[in-house]
């Protein structure tokens, strides 16, 4: 019985092919790509490959993805970059309820320094409504954020109508996609975006790299000053080893993509109907507009932590969404925006699949679930007093 | 991130259960904050003599039940009423800080069923003690108050939190 690994919304293992890359610049590479002699030219080399590889895994040209150190960074860039770039013009941003805390944080950094947001309610299913983002629009608006998908529940946003909406207006989109680049197709071009944040992590790439796509001509600043790197949009000496590391990974994505969503999208469909063995479970975010990686449910009457804790116990390893695992005790804001009370949300586990995952794995899940929310069940006063009545 | 004896107790709770003809019955914390726990005792002269609990939360939660009716059985009511969260949370040999607050529930539902108890036989405890202990602050008491629960910080000095009524802590920067 070994470890069943049902986290990979967290963090992806390294694919073996990405491992043999890296290993390869490892063994052979150390340069700096701004060096102008051979060792440096072999640096670059490495660099512009792996730039060009994730150019084509969003559509985008190799000149207009800079690299960073991960999806955070990346947020963060865009967000507070166009809002100092543009703080003349105008300074209220839109964006909707149920982002990332690096979005939701770096806006309320800006709100502290004068800035205004506008934060669009969802559905039920945790879609945004593109007619509120046109409504929202005022003449000072010079940022709208809407994430491609949800990392707690899935669902995919309609970021193409969106970015029509943005663009006929002339305003800045950016584009959370850590949660989808890499594991459904994302295409700046059709999406209309002008910002775009990614992650190798979440597509068996290496974890501390990611890339922001930036549009030509948009207005943006610098988040680390320095020397020239990155067309002087991110200062800072590259980290080749990550970079390598997440070009490879792109590629790999990008060619294997149809595959990867088949197969995840059945072990979702083979966890989802195992679910009716348990009574009082919710299974948050769209039905069919959503990850094909993430199954996020609520389990009624227990928490989270508990339950994730005793399933690591049985060797199945999950995330949480309850307050209690996190560093605040507060119910995460993206289940109370889908309407779900304190209480449920608090029993909110994610289950998601990789290409490495099997049938037999998620039976073996389930069956560990099945068992845990029975022992939490047994333990608590919400679920008596719901059998009494 | 739990100590190997909050572990154990978790994932093997003592004393699981409701008692259906308790002598006292305490309930403290709600659904909304994260949790709630249930404490239920049978007492015979003046003696706990059985003890059960139930508690919708976190891993700790569920630990510190444990371990608050393990040290409550068998000892009178005035012993056991000495029971504090502190040495509920010290039994454990600590708790995260950020769950600490889950120590408090232990000891006031346990108290609270105690004095429920009292109050059924019309009596009053001879030891003077207050029902509510003070919540111990997680570190020195300057700064402002802040509330776990909610994750907010408040305006002003307040022991109980403005938004969901429980105890504060206080935390300088």
């Amino acid at each position: 019985m070994g470890t069943i690994y049902l986290d990979h919304i967290s963090a992806t293992p390294l694919h073996p092919e990405v491992r043999r890359a890296m290993m390869d610049y490892l063994n052979n590479g150390f340069g700096n790509p701004v060096s102008q002699h051979r060792i440096g030219d072999a640096a670059l080399e490495a660099l512009e490959e792996a730039r060009a590889a994730v150019a084509r895994l969003i559509n985008a040209k190799p000149e207009e993805v800079v690299f960073t150190s991960g999806g955070t960074e990346s947020i963060n860039h865009a967000i507070k970059g166009v809002a100092f770039a543009k703080a003349k013009r105008g300074k209220h941003i839109i964006t909707s309820n149920i982002e990332h805390n690096a979005v939701l944080k770096s806006l309320r950094m800006l709100e502290r320094v004068g800035y205004r947001v506008t934060s669009i309610p969802v559905d039920k299913f945790g879609l945004v409504d593109p007619d509120h983002v046109k409504n929202a629009i005022t003449h000072e608006t010079i940022l709208v954020s809407i994430m491609h998908a949800n990392n707690e529940i899935g669902t995919i946003e309609p970021i193409a109508e969106i970015g029509r909406i943005t663009r006929e207006r002339n305003i800045p989109f950016h584009c959370d996609a850590v949660a989808s680049a890499g594991v459904v197709p994302v295409d700046v071009k059709q999406m209309e975006v002008d910002l775009l944040s990614i992650a190798a992590n979440q597509f068996y790439g290496p974890s501390g790299v990611g890339a922001l796509y930036i549009r030509p001509k948009t207005e943006i600043w610098a988040l680390l000053d320095g020397g020239m790197q990155e067309n002087s949009h991110r200062a800072g000496t590259h980290n080749m080893l990550g970079i390598v590391g997440m070009g490879k990974a792109a590629e790999l994505a990008r060619e294997e993509m149809d595959q990867r969503v088949e197969h995840v999208l059945r072990l979702k469909k083979a966890f989802i109907d195992g679910l009716g063995l348990i009574d009082e479970i919710i299974v948050n975010g769209h039905p069919t507009q959503s990850l094909p990686n993430l199954a996020s449910i609520s389990v009624r009457y227990v928490e989270g932590e508990g339950m994730m804790l005793l399933l690591d116990e049985e060797g199945i390893c999950v995330s949480t969404r309850s307050a209690c695992a996190s560093g605040s005790l507060r119910a995460s804001h993206v289940l109370l925006s889908i309407g779900r009370d304190y209480a449920t949300a608090q029993g909110t586990l994610l289950f998601s699949f990789g290409i490495t995952n099997t049938l037999e794995e998620v039976e073996r899940g389930l069956e560990a679930l099945k068992k845990v929310v029975a022992t939490l069940r047994n333990i608590s006063p919400l679920y008596r007093k719901q059998k009494e009545g | 991130m739990y100590s190997e004896i909050v572990m154990e107790h978790f994932k093997n709770p003592r004393n699981v259960g409701r008692i259906e003809d308790a002598d006292g019955i305490g309930e403290v914390g709600n659904p909304v904050c994260g949790d709630m726990m249930t404490i239920t005792l049978k007492v015979k002269d003046d003696r706990i003599e059985d003890i059960k609990f139930e508690t919708f939360g976190c891993g700790a939660a569920i630990a510190v039940s444990s371990m608050v009716t393990e040290m409550a059985k068998g000892k009178t009511l005035e012993e056991a009423l000495k029971i504090t969260n502190k040495s509920v949370a010290e039994k454990l040999e600590g708790l995260p800080k950020n769950k600490l607050h889950c120590s408090n529930l232990g000891a006031d539902a346990l108290h609270q069923a105690i004095m429920n108890y009292y109050e059924r036989r019309g009596r009053r405890p001879t030891l003077r003690k207050r029902r509510r202990e003070k919540v111990e602050p997680l570190e020195k008491p300057e700064g402002h108050c802040y509330c776990p629960y909610c994750d907010v910080e408040l305006t002003e000095e307040a022991p109980t939190c403005t938004l969901c009524g429980k105890p504060t802590t206080h935390r300088h920067e």
